[in-house]
């Protein structure tokens, strides 16, 4: 709430959001590719095994693809994401929590939430889709180069599949999942630092507990968006 | 200019402060005084809003800190620098930009006169040319300075230090007092530190209070404190640990 409350009393730094934008954004690029290709790989491997004993090979493509645009490619970014940006967020808050900076920042009469939390916040919303959105075109063209090149399945026809089966609305869910991901590993991320007790030992426990809460909210909230948002693209 | 009354403050079952009550005058140099694990410092963070009091009302130029939500008590804090026990510098930023944060942070000034101030407050802590240099960089005397010009740099009408030379060497903690001493001098701040560096109460301060389970035990004079016979007072300023038979 005070996230939401920061906006109308105080405009987020452009340098600290370039910052955070620079750490979470291109930074996590490797971890979010190796992700998804290592996804789309295995994926495309299991559903042509499943497959070819229904004569199904070059169906593999649509179900590679709708399953990595919608489904595995923002969930497994988001909680890659969350062990990568949301623990040293935690760690760095929780940092400053103990070692007095917080308290220091707010006697300079700064809003802890308008300077540390907001730039990380916006940053996160801005990178965590665009970083799903990478993960999946590359868990996607990996998938094709294991299916064509390595288990024999018709180029043309796995592209043609594919497109045929994967409709906007797929790739939309998977963006619109990954925005609100992203939200939640900043607000809580932000929110375990902010609120850590303790010296070293307090710093080790808010990050546990911040990876921990962020991943299963991811997972639960997954449950829910997906049901949603089928309700709303196809009723 | 800050009025307290009847503060408590319990975390858990423990009662810190049990009816503080105090008040300090604008341009006065008050020391505040007590045991370790006193509340001393718990007080000094209740007097800028970085704590609430469980009852008690606080007044800063009559406006009541104790009702106000955080937001309310940014305008509030603009008056007063501090200085933490462990300085409290942000390091992840180089020492000019952590004397300079609020002044950049406040945008009212141009860029050439945010740097002439940063140099002005680093040379009145006698550290001019460190500005570059990363606080991890900085020995324990020279963070401590350079949190005492952070607190100075945007010129507060009060400046609270919070065991300014706990963890210095002799030399090192006279330099933070004569520091102090001439912020308070020259500056025409209220000053107000909390420690239980006699030394150093003697410097920094005209008037001492002193805090003994958790109210106001006494307050006078400096000479006045540090030389009463009061049996309490006496064997914490010349650090008794236990009765003597004479007394």
């Amino acid at each position: 709430m005070e996230s939401i409350a920061s906006f109308h009393h105080q405009r987020p730094s452009w340098k600290d959001f370039l910052y955070q934008l620079h750490f979470i954004g291109v930074k996590s690029q490797s971890v979010v590719i190796t992700t998804g290709a290592a996804t789309g790989m295995v994926l495309c491997a299991q559903t042509f095994l499943q497959f070819h004993k229904v004569k199904m090979d070059t169906a593999t493509g649509a179900v590679v693809s709708i399953g990595m645009s919608s489904e595995l490619g923002p969930v497994l970014a988001a909680l890659m994401l969350t062990g990568r940006v949301g623990a040293s967020m935690t760690a760095e808050l929780g940092t400053m929590k103990v070692t007095e900076q917080i308290d220091a920042l707010r006697t300079l009469a700064a809003h802890p939430v308008d300077t540390l939390v907001m730039p990380r916040f916006l940053a996160l919303l801005a990178s965590a889709p665009l970083l799903t959105a990478e993960s999946v075109v590359v868990g996607i063209v990996s998938s094709w180069w294991v299916g064509v090149n390595l288990l024999g399945i018709d180029s043309a026809y796995y592209l043609v599949n594919m497109t045929r089966y994967t409709d906007p609305p797929d790739v939309l869910t998977g963006l619109i999942k990954s925005f609100v991901f992203g939200a939640i590993i900043a607000v809580v991320s932000c929110h375990k630092g902010l609120t850590c007790q303790g010296g070293a030992e307090g710093v080790g426990k808010a990050t546990t507990e911040a990876v921990v809460a962020a991943s299963i909210s991811i997972l639960i909230v997954n449950f829910f968006l997906t049901l949603f948002l089928s309700r709303v693209f196809y009723s | 200019m800050i009025e307290v009354r009847d503060v408590t403050k319990k975390f858990g079952s423990q009662t810190v402060l049990q009816g503080v009550s105090l008040d300090i005058q604008r341009g006065e140099a008050v020391v505040i005084i007590g045991r370790s694990g006193g509340g001393k410092s718990i007080l000094l963070k209740h007097l800028i809003g970085l704590l609430q009091p469980d009852s008690g009302t606080i007044r800063v130029d009559g406006e009541d800190i104790t009702t106000m939500d955080e937001r309310s008590l940014l305008r509030v804090r603009r008056k007063y620098g501090m200085l933490f026990q462990m300085a409290a510098l942000f390091d992840s930023l180089t020492v000019e930009e952590n004397v300079g944060f609020v002044l950049r942070r406040q945008g009212l000034e141009s860029e050439t006169e945010i740097r002439r101030r940063i140099d002005e407050a680093l040379d009145m802590v006698e550290l001019p040319g460190i500005g570059h240099k990363m606080p991890s960089e900085l020995s324990g005397g020279m963070r401590k300075r350079v949190g005492l010009a952070r607190a100075i740099v945007y010129r507060p009408e009060i400046v609270l230090y919070d065991e300014p030379t706990t963890g210095l060497d002799p030399i090192a903690a006279d330099n933070i007092d004569r520091l102090i001493r001439r912020v308070w001098e020259t500056l025409h701040v209220t000053s107000i530190a909390v420690t239980h560096d006699m030394k150093s109460a003697r410097t920094i301060s005209n008037r001492i209070l002193m805090l003994h389970e958790g109210r106001i035990y006494s307050e006078g004079p400096t000479s006045q404190i540090l030389e009463s016979t009061d049996p309490v007072i006496y064997r914490f300023v010349n650090g008794i640990s236990t009765p003597q038979k004479s007394e």
